[in-house]
């Protein structure tokens, strides 16, 4: 299967640049501009424009602006919606063609239905319905989204998530969800079906990434009607204009005159890219290959406030590793370090494996053969509590520490009277002792200890730059869990935590009026995840797990909820830079068209222009030009976004400001004045 | 411009900031103290008059009952006035024998004075009978202003308060707030400001109108009456109704530099106040002296645009006989000079005050533009009394929602998210003032029977009728004059205008504090975005000058923007 993601695609693929061209045209269609009012506006004046246009071409009314002018106004309006067409084309462009890959492989297969104990039967895929039972096979096409509920079998879910390895899918525990559309390598399961057709999870995901389904966010709703209300504000503004400057002794007002002061006073740049931005949001997720089910999870997960985090697998590695060997009463810590390695030889368990690395970078020791040195391997168990190897009479045992204590008493020997206080230190630091002994001598510690992942505590730290307070949720007691947390450098920690106690955590958050985001994969983790702010499921886990979330990570990595964040941030962001630069624009093209719009009446206004613009047509069309431009200038900053730096949000808000706002005021002087020099160059004024 | 000016201004600038702090903390304790300030003094008072009107202290009310209350109150009051204008013939007190105020006129005269815009289309002593005076128009000068601070009150309410959840989401009782203003705040401070007054030789007597032979010979007959009661009240609740024609430039109005100079402080006192009284109730002082901060910011420039400018010579008088040395001296006391007129003129405008000691119509172009702009910004650069605290609440609200989002987090303002609802209030708020001021002006821009009231034309006439009709619908009262405004169109425009600027105004507000006292408030964190600090303050400056004036600009560059060009080309309409 190809690989689905858009990792790799540049900003400007022609794959996707030539349909978005033909696209950005299509949607000229009123009822998709509608959606825009700004854009709307906009449409509406291209439409009297091109009007006027004709009706000088026709029948040129006495003081009329000339053909060529208007023709040139009413051309860059109509391109101005075009190329907000157009960043919303590409925004979508990019979804469509990761949702073409998709639908491929949502081609219609067959089923092997289970009959109510009556053997099987071949259906269509499409004509499965929730709660039927299939039986898939090795090189067969699982038909529908479902739990295995027999069997295990390793499958292939690169398609959806990119990553070639196979995966185990059992029936029971949390690795028991599968996806419509994935392919059963090995084995035989029996599936039980979930979804029904155009329900399922490819469906969803290819109705997210097409945009079908993408509702306007709430604060994007917001947004639009600030927009609106500039919009209708300048509406009045240039509407009243027309009596006012009658009245100032003007013959005519020109209504492309008009129509230009106003396109380029209403907040076309951002009115233009704001529909991109949050497509482009949910689009940057994709390519980390978090799916998220809405453009209301993407904007949650800006205004987290506490982020819950798993101790195991995100802020630790997952597993104890052996990081010292402590000796007792005169043992030197080679010997020691040999025993320890001799009773782990044979012990495939992490931890068993983490003793014989140690054991082979500190003191040199080689791995051995277990069967080649005649040892007899002792398997841990529940029981005994130790494991180890009996090897030419030496019974060497490791285990918890008052299991190695009975052992060892129960031999004749006597236990170290250092034991204790080691093991007690090893506990407080947030490790795990384990003591080896050799027939009734106990020779020592070694101390387990939880690793922490590097790079994690500057992520943290980078967290409370933005005021996001981290909470590491952990099953170990609080001795441990307080050390761990101390370590990673986290905010706080829920020790002994149960689904219930995490609930409580969230609810508790929630009701200071906080938003949490927390990751989860286990079905007991469903009611967490449902009630969580923002809830990334990890694709590995149960299919009520990915029902509960409002996100899913393919890759299953729980440390992805840092980056989901920053782009939810991002994406707020880049929408109020471009509103602010949208805004503050408006101060320059006031001064290229107002002395341009009066000077006929009024020629002692001349000092007013202050860009020294060739002629008043030149003025006006340099703002109606320069407006339209900017949109496509600024395309690449709505999909790629602004960066985000976590300097907290005085510095990020000051830092903004200036570049957008203030910027926002300079660029047009600069920008208009470029566009009137062209124009003069080209001879067109 | 002088040094002896400058210092002046700054005096001004001082004092203000001096009273911000204590008399915000009074009123602090007056609208949300446990126990209002000297209780057995007014709490009778107050008690009565609950009693007398049956009104239950205790109760609360959600903003919608608060709303209905506020509104029915203020048509009530708006009705008896216009009847009693009406009736005045048939009514007592009328010695004169004055017949019945002319329909248009009661109407805009009542919108005016209910309003708080005190806009006068007519002369007084011979017009209104004293009943009318005094239990028609006089009365309003005290509730009109309650009314405004009972609507301050609600929206401060519904950002700083923190209910407990499910908690009925009350925003105080219209008529506790109401009744306190008057009783607590008005009436003790308009006695004091009153009592200074007459000592600086500021009118208060009954006597007839005294006839006095001028030192050059002439005859002159001077008026007379309660003078210092009215112009405390006038000033301190921005209501801007003279009690002589020519207002506070009149001798006997302002007198002494000293009584121009506190009746100056007067206008801007309480609205500077109200923001150090946010921000105890923010429960952040520096959220206070933040808007506070933004206001004085805007107050110098414009103070100092109009001072520069009108220290200039008037172009027109360029090569007459006229000794120009001290600034454009047309239509100023001698005894206030250029930067106490200038001054007054800022303060006036940038409070919905109203009243002048000098003619604004008389300043140079871009000195006169200051003060319309200053209304055309939305009355918020201290603002009127109540009014003018929820004006820069609003354009809060839109500042922290543009630029919050840049913070890459949902806009919030006190830890209360701001949301589609407010937004689309605020908007609301937003639109409803330029759409109504560039409505009518650019009607009568045009119209006939407008036109014919004009007493200038070419751009000044532009921009008398842009500054009648910003003037009404900021609620400000002033006029740029050369305006015969008592013809019925006018009276009917202005009279419409004043009560849209006013309670179209004031409804998206009470629904803001109504969506905004429910939620709740997320603590604040370092990605919080900081609505307290210098930063703000800017940015504030920013959104009320580019949203506030960027609606007006093309009005304006065809009125005093044009003719400041117009006039240094030596053009005279």
């Amino acid at each position: 299967m190809a690989d689905t993601r858009l990792k790799d695609r540049s900003l400007f693929d022609p794959e996707i640049m030539w349909p978005a061209i033909w696209e950005s045209f299509r949607k000229l269609a009123p009822r998709h501009v509608i959606k825009n009012p700004v854009m709307f506006v906009v449409e509406i004046g291209s439409v009297l424009t091109t009007l006027i246009w004709l009706r000088d071409m026709i029948a040129p009314a006495p003081g009329s602006q000339p053909l060529w002018w208007t023709f040139n106004v009413s051309f860059w309006l109509w391109f101005t919606v075009v190329f907000a067409n157009f960043s919303e084309a590409v925004a979508e462009g990019r979804g469509k063609a990761q949702a073409a890959t998709l639908r491929k492989m949502r081609q219609e297969t067959n089923a092997r239905r289970l009959r109510n104990g009556k053997g099987e039967e071949i259906v269509r895929a499409s004509a499965l319905r929730k709660g039927d039972t299939v039986v898939v096979e090795a090189g067969e096409i699982i038909p529908g989204d479902g739990d295995v509920i027999q069997g295990i079998a390793s499958v292939d879910e690169s398609a959806i998530t990119g990553e070639s390895a196979p995966v185990i899918r059992e029936s029971g525990g949390d690795r028991s969800a599968v996806t419509g559309g994935t392919k059963v390598l090995s084995d035989r399961i029996v599936v039980r079906i979930t979804a029904s057709p155009g329900e399922s999870f490819l469906d969803r995901m290819i109705a997210l990434v097409e945009g079908a389904t993408r509702q306007k966010t709430p604060n994007e709703i917001a947004l639009n009607i600030l927009l609106a209300g500039l919009t209708l504000v300048f509406l009045f503004a240039c509407v009243t204009l027309v009596p006012m400057a009658l009245y100032s002794g003007m013959s005519t007002v020109s209504v492309t005159v008009i129509v230009a002061l106003l396109v380029c006073l209403i907040p076309t740049t951002i009115g233009g890219l704001l529909s991109a931005i949050g497509i482009a949001g949910i689009d940057r997720l994709l390519r980390k290959n978090v799916l998220a089910m809405s453009g209301r999870a993407v904007e949650a997960a800006g205004d987290v406030d506490t982020l819950l985090l798993d101790k195991t697998g995100t802020i630790t590695l997952g597993n104890r590793m052996a990081t010292e060997f402590i000796p007792v009463d005169g043992i030197s810590a080679e010997s020691l370090a040999d025993a320890a390695q001799l009773s782990s030889l044979a012990d495939e368990t992490p931890e068993g494996r983490s003793i014989v690395v140690l054991a082979k970078e500190k003191y040199g020791l080689r791995g051995r053969e277990v069967t080649e040195i005649g040892a007899h391997f002792i398997p841990f168990s529940a029981e005994t509590r130790m494991s180890g190897c009996d090897l030419d009479g030496r019974r060497i045992r490791k285990g918890a520490a008052d299991a190695i204590a009975a052992h060892v008493s129960e031999l004749g020997g006597a236990v170290s009277s250092q034991i204790e206080g080691i093991t007690h230190g090893i506990s407080d630091s947030g490790g795990t002792p384990l003591v080896v002994s050799d027939g009734n001598k106990i020779l020592g510690v070694i101390h387990l200890k939880d690793v922490v992942k590097g790079g994690i505590s500057e992520r943290f730290e980078r967290f409370r730059a933005m005021g996001i307070r981290t909470v590491m949720i952990t099953g170990d007691n609080p001795r441990t869990a307080a050390a761990i947390a101390r370590e990673a450098g986290v905010d706080d920690y829920l020790a002994q935590a149960t689904p219930e106690t995490k609930m409580r955590l969230i609810k508790e958050e929630q009701a200071k009026g906080k938003l949490v985001a927390m990751t989860g994969d286990g079905t007991n983790d469903a009611p967490a995840l449902a009630q969580a702010d923002v809830g990334v499921a990890m694709n590995t886990g149960t299919q009520a797990a990915k029902e509960a979330g409002n996100m899913v990570d393919l890759d299953s990595n729980p440390t992805k909820l840092l980056e989901v964040v920053e782009i939810g941030k991002q994406m707020l962001m880049t929408r109020g830079v471009l509103t602010t630069f949208s805004i503050a624009n408006d101060v320059a093209k006031y001064f290229a068209i107002i002395p341009a719009m009066f000077m006929t009446v009024y020629p002692e206004i001349a000092p007013l222009n202050i860009m020294h613009l060739a002629s008043p047509q030149s003025a006006i069309l340099s703002a109606v030009i320069f407006n339209a431009i900017i949109i496509i200038l600024l395309i690449p900053l709505a999909l790629r976004g602004v960066q985000y730096r976590p300097i907290g949000a005085g510095p990020l808000l000051a830092r903004s400001l200036l570049i957008y706002g203030v910027g926002g005021v300079i660029a047009p002087f600069i920008g208009i004045k470029l566009v009137d020099l062209v124009l003069e160059a080209v001879g067109l004024v | 411009m002088t040094l002896i000016g400058w210092i002046q201004i700054l005096i001004f600038a001082l004092v203000i900031l001096a009273v911000t702090k204590p008399i915000g903390i009074y009123m602090f304790r007056i609208f949300e103290g446990d126990r209002q300030p000297l209780p057995r003094f007014f709490g009778p008072l107050e008690r009565l008059t609950y009693r007398l009107c049956g009104v239950d202290p205790q109760e609360q009310q959600e903003w919608k009952q608060y709303s209905v209350a506020m509104l029915l109150f203020s048509a009530i009051t708006l009705l008896v006035t216009y009847a009693i204008e009406r009736l005045q013939h048939v009514l007592p007190l009328n010695p004169a024998k004055l017949g019945p105020v002319p329909a248009d006129l009661a109407f805009g005269t009542a919108s005016s004075f209910t309003t708080n815009t005190n806009w006068q289309a007519y002369g007084g002593e011979s017009t209104m009978s004293y009943l009318t005076q005094m239990a028609g128009l006089a009365w309003h000068n005290f509730i009109s202003v309650g009314v405004g601070i009972g609507v301050m009150l609600v929206i401060a309410r519904g950002l700083t308060y923190r209910l407990q959840p499910g908690a009925p989401r009350t925003v105080g009782n219209f008529w506790v707030d109401l009744n306190r203003s008057v009783i607590y705040l008005l009436m003790p401070f308009s006695v004091v400001v009153a009592l200074v007054l007459v000592w600086q030789g500021v009118l208060q007597n009954f006597s007839s109108y005294v006839d006095v032979t001028t030192l050059e010979g002439a005859k002159q007959t001077l008026a007379m009456g309660p003078t210092a009661s009215q112009i405390a009240i006038k000033q301190l609740g921005t209501n801007g109704g003279g009690f002589f024609n020519v207002n506070s430039s009149h001798p006997f109005e302002g007198g002494t530099p000293l009584a121009n100079f506190l009746e100056m402080v007067a206008i801007l006192a309480i609205p500077a106040a109200q923001t150090y009284m946010y921000g105890l109730m923010a429960r952040d002082t520096k959220q206070g002296w933040t808007l506070f901060g933004a206001m004085a910011i805007l107050f110098f420039m414009g103070v100092t645009t109009a001072y520069y400018f009108e220290a200039k010579p008037n172009p027109v008088m360029q090569g007459l006989a006229v000794d120009q040395t001290a600034g454009n001296m047309e239509g100023k006391e001698v005894r206030y000079g250029v930067a106490n007129s200038v001054t007054w003129a800022t303060a006036t405008t940038d409070a919905s005050n109203g009243s002048v000691n000098s003619m604004h119509d008389s300043f140079n172009p871009i000195a006169g533009l200051v003060p319309l702009l200053n209304i055309q910004l939305g009355e918020l650069i201290f603002g009127g009394v109540g009014a003018g605290l929820y004006a820069m609440l609003v354009f809060v609200l839109v500042a922290v929602f543009i630029a919050g989002l840049m913070v890459g987090r949902t806009p919030e303002y006190l830890g209360k998210k701001i949301e589609s609802r407010e937004v689309k209030l605020a908007m609301l708020y937003v639109l409803i003032f330029p759409l109504i001021i560039l409505y009518f002006s650019g009607w009568s821009a045009v119209a006939p029977y407008s036109l014919s009231s004009l007493n200038n034309n070419g751009p000044h006439g532009l921009s008398e009728i842009l500054y009648a009709f910003s003037s009404a619908a900021g609620n400000n009262g002033s006029a740029f004059a050369g305006l015969n405004a008592n013809t019925p169109w006018y009276n009917v425009t202005q009279g419409l205008t004043m009560l849209m600027g006013r309670y179209l105004m004031m409804i998206p507000v009470l629904a803001i504090a109504g969506c905004m006292v429910g939620k709740k408030a997320v603590p604040e964190s370092l990605g919080t975005f900081p609505t307290n600090g210098t930063l703000f303050v800017v940015l504030l400056v920013g959104v009320v000058l580019i949203v506030g004036a960027l609606t007006f600009f093309p009005a304006l560059a065809l009125g005093p923007i044009v003719e400041h060009f117009v006039a240094l080309a030596g053009k005279v309409y």
